[in-house]
């Protein structure tokens, strides 16, 4: 059944009778869990005040001037919170990546003293809360002078506190087979070239999950941004937003919808972009 | 790795220069343990910035943390000893903490079972040959995706608003709607309904668990007679158990810190009249708005318990219904 029909694309593929009401239940179901982000992005086109009256998803009047006042809404322009997220969020996936696969290639390799007690130690701060260590870092980033700076949201993530990806990536890596390693250390590769120039290279799935999780984790973040980021000049799209919603109040909600779904705007692509990782990575490992 | 090593031939330890030099040093100096000695000083180098981290930036401030939870401390003065003083505030006195501690239960025990009921009954519906799956599939699981980030927080604030639009709509059938984020009747609901909407992540879960069960169970089922609903609880529930147990731990671990949803929800507060005090939210507003530090690092270590406590719980519970193969 699958075969014959690869070529059509799915909706218009013939379907029996039984299936044909379960499609459209599911397609109904996906519009109701859907509708909510679809007003959204209709209501920042519309007009200010037809967005209540409307309840409808088709604007009767469309306009752009939502995303024009609200680019310029705060004290700087909303691209210079962009590009402060970006900043963040590009050193935090870079950082994974480094210190993740270094640490995943130790453990998934290489013997060393009481290699599984320290393994089960990484396993255990996967679960620990964040909150247990957020007061004494904080006080220490406090003492270090790094509060409104990107260090406290950037260097941890250097010393790879993100265990979920050494996990995710140690499981990948037992899977290569061994003797890839071994052919290349009977060639002369030491530990590093076997590291760089084997394991890397057959890892790409696993570090593009890690990748693509990072970045939507620390786009997404938004308590420990909030924490430390508090001068409006170094503030990310997440904390914009809620300085938004406090100097909006109830009023201007076109401008703010606008800009939430500018702030959307990345995690959207890379959902598109990547969706095979995502999925994989989340069912194999049960990410968010 | 050792095949790679016996190509050279071991030094035979029968016949060291006798009593030139101790054993010992004579005896390390083999082969095998100088290649494991390079191996495990490799291992170290790798694993470094991990090491650094995990004492500088996770041991070492949860041990700090536990000192700072016997101290009255504001970052401002010293941190002064006062014993148990900050866990019997909370309590015996503090009303706050327990309405906090209230709300989030409440939160996790109705919107993780809810949750985890929708993850299930669409991954069923979804699985074993059905058209257009993967498209299906990505549709539900984007708002998992997206469930965490202030934006969706302020569009649900506004969805669930006095002239937001579920009123609107409600008021299209001709029913009044109340305030659903500024009652406190409704507005943890509101919240646990945005729990519920993030279903996706479970569900795809679930439905590469249900991918492991051999379709041959069922075939042999349906030759023995086996209607579609005794199948699924003999075969499919009783092998999906681990998934289900797995996902079940994940979500309680996940939704007992959340945070955002809350804090945007409410405009910071936890209110109307804290109805919407998650733990997480009174523990940053203790912490880090009236710098009562102790306090919250005390607060911090029961939620770690807490968070302990239910895990654990969880695993001695799933003896009694997770099913592992043919073990028994």
């Amino acid at each position: 059944m699958a075969t014959r029909s690869d070529q059509v694309p799915f909706l218009f593929r013939p379907v029996r009778g039984g299936r044909l009401l379960k499609h459209l239940l599911l397609i109904g179901f996906g519009l109701i869990m859907l509708y909510p982000l679809l007003w959204m992005i209709s209501s920042s086109v519309k007009p200010e005040d037809i967005i209540f009256r409307e309840p409808g998803l088709w604007p009767s009047t469309v306009t752009l001037d939502n995303y024009s006042e609200g680019w310029t809404a705060l004290k700087h322009s909303f691209g210079y919170y962009l590009w402060n997220s970006a900043v963040i969020t590009g050193l935090s996936v870079l950082a994974n990546l480094i210190a993740c696969s270094l640490a995943a290639y130790a453990f998934a390799r290489l013997n060393f003293p009481l290699k599984k007690m320290w393994f089960a130690i990484m396993l255990g701060t996967i679960m620990l809360p964040y909150h247990v260590t957020v007061v004494p870092q904080y006080i220490v980033f406090a003492n270090l002078d790094w509060i409104n700076t990107i260090w406290p949201l950037v260097v941890p993530k250097f010393l790879a506190t993100d265990a979920f990806f050494i996990f995710l990536m140690v499981q990948f890596i037992r899977t290569l087979p061994r003797e890839l390693d071994e052919a290349a250390a009977i060639d002369g590769a030491g530990y590093w070239r076997v590291f760089l120039q084997v394991i890397l290279p057959l890892c790409m799935p696993a570090l593009a999950t890690t990748g693509i999780f990072t970045f939507i984790w620390t786009w997404n973040d938004f308590f420990s941004q909030n924490l430390y980021l508090t001068n409006s000049d170094n503030l990310t799209v997440a904390v914009a937003l809620r300085q938004f919603l406090d100097s909006s109040g109830e009023s201007s909600w076109g401008p703010m919808f606008a800009m939430s779904i500018v702030s959307l705007g990345p995690i959207f692509g890379f959902f598109l972009a990547g969706q095979k990782y995502l999925i994989r990575g989340v069912a194999t490992t049960g990410l968010k | 790795m050792s095949e790679s090593i016996s190509v050279t031939p071991e030094r035979p330890p029968a016949a060291p220069p006798a009593g030139v030099q101790p054993s010992g040093r004579r005896r390390r100096a083999t082969p095998v343990n100088i290649h494991r000695r390079r191996e495990a000083r490799a291992a170290y180098v790798f694993l470094a910035p991990w090491f650094i981290g995990l004492f500088l930036v996770t041991v070492g401030p949860m041990l700090a943390s536990l000192y700072l939870s016997f101290t009255d401390y504001s970052l401002l003065e010293e941190a002064r000893w006062i014993g148990w003083d900050n866990y019997e505030k909370m309590f015996f006195e503090d009303t706050r903490f327990i309405q906090s501690l209230k709300v989030t239960t409440i939160y996790v025990v109705v919107s993780v079972p809810l949750q985890l009921i929708f993850a299930l009954a669409l991954a069923l519906a979804l699985d074993r040959g059905l058209r257009g799956l993967s498209f299906y599939r990505s549709i539900y699981y984007l708002p998992s995706l997206l469930g965490g980030s202030v934006a969706i927080a302020i569009l649900w604030r506004k969805i669930f608003g006095t002239d937001g639009l579920v009123n609107s709509v409600l008021g299209f059938f001709g029913i009044e709607g109340t305030g659903w984020v500024s009652d406190p009747e409704t507005a943890l609901g509101t919240l646990i309904l945005l729990h519920v909407w993030t279903f996706g992540a479970p569900m795809v879960i679930f439905l590469a668990g249900l991918r492991q069960i051999p379709q041959s169970y069922y075939e042999a089922a349906a030759v023995d007679g086996a209607s579609k609903i005794r199948q699924f609880w003999s075969i499919t529930m009783p092998l999906l158990t681990p998934i289900i147990f797995f996902n079940l731990v994940l979500e309680v671990i996940k939704s007992f810190q959340s945070f955002t949803q809350s804090f945007i929800v409410s405009g910071g507060t936890g209110g109307p009249v804290d109805s919407t005090l998650f733990y997480t939210l009174y523990l940053y507003l203790k912490g880090f708005k009236s710098y009562e530090m102790g306090y919250a690092a005390a607060m911090a270590w029961v939620l770690l318990l807490i968070i302990a406590g239910l895990t654990g719980v969880n695993f001695l519970a799933s003896k009694y219904w997770v099913f592992y193969g043919d073990s028994k």
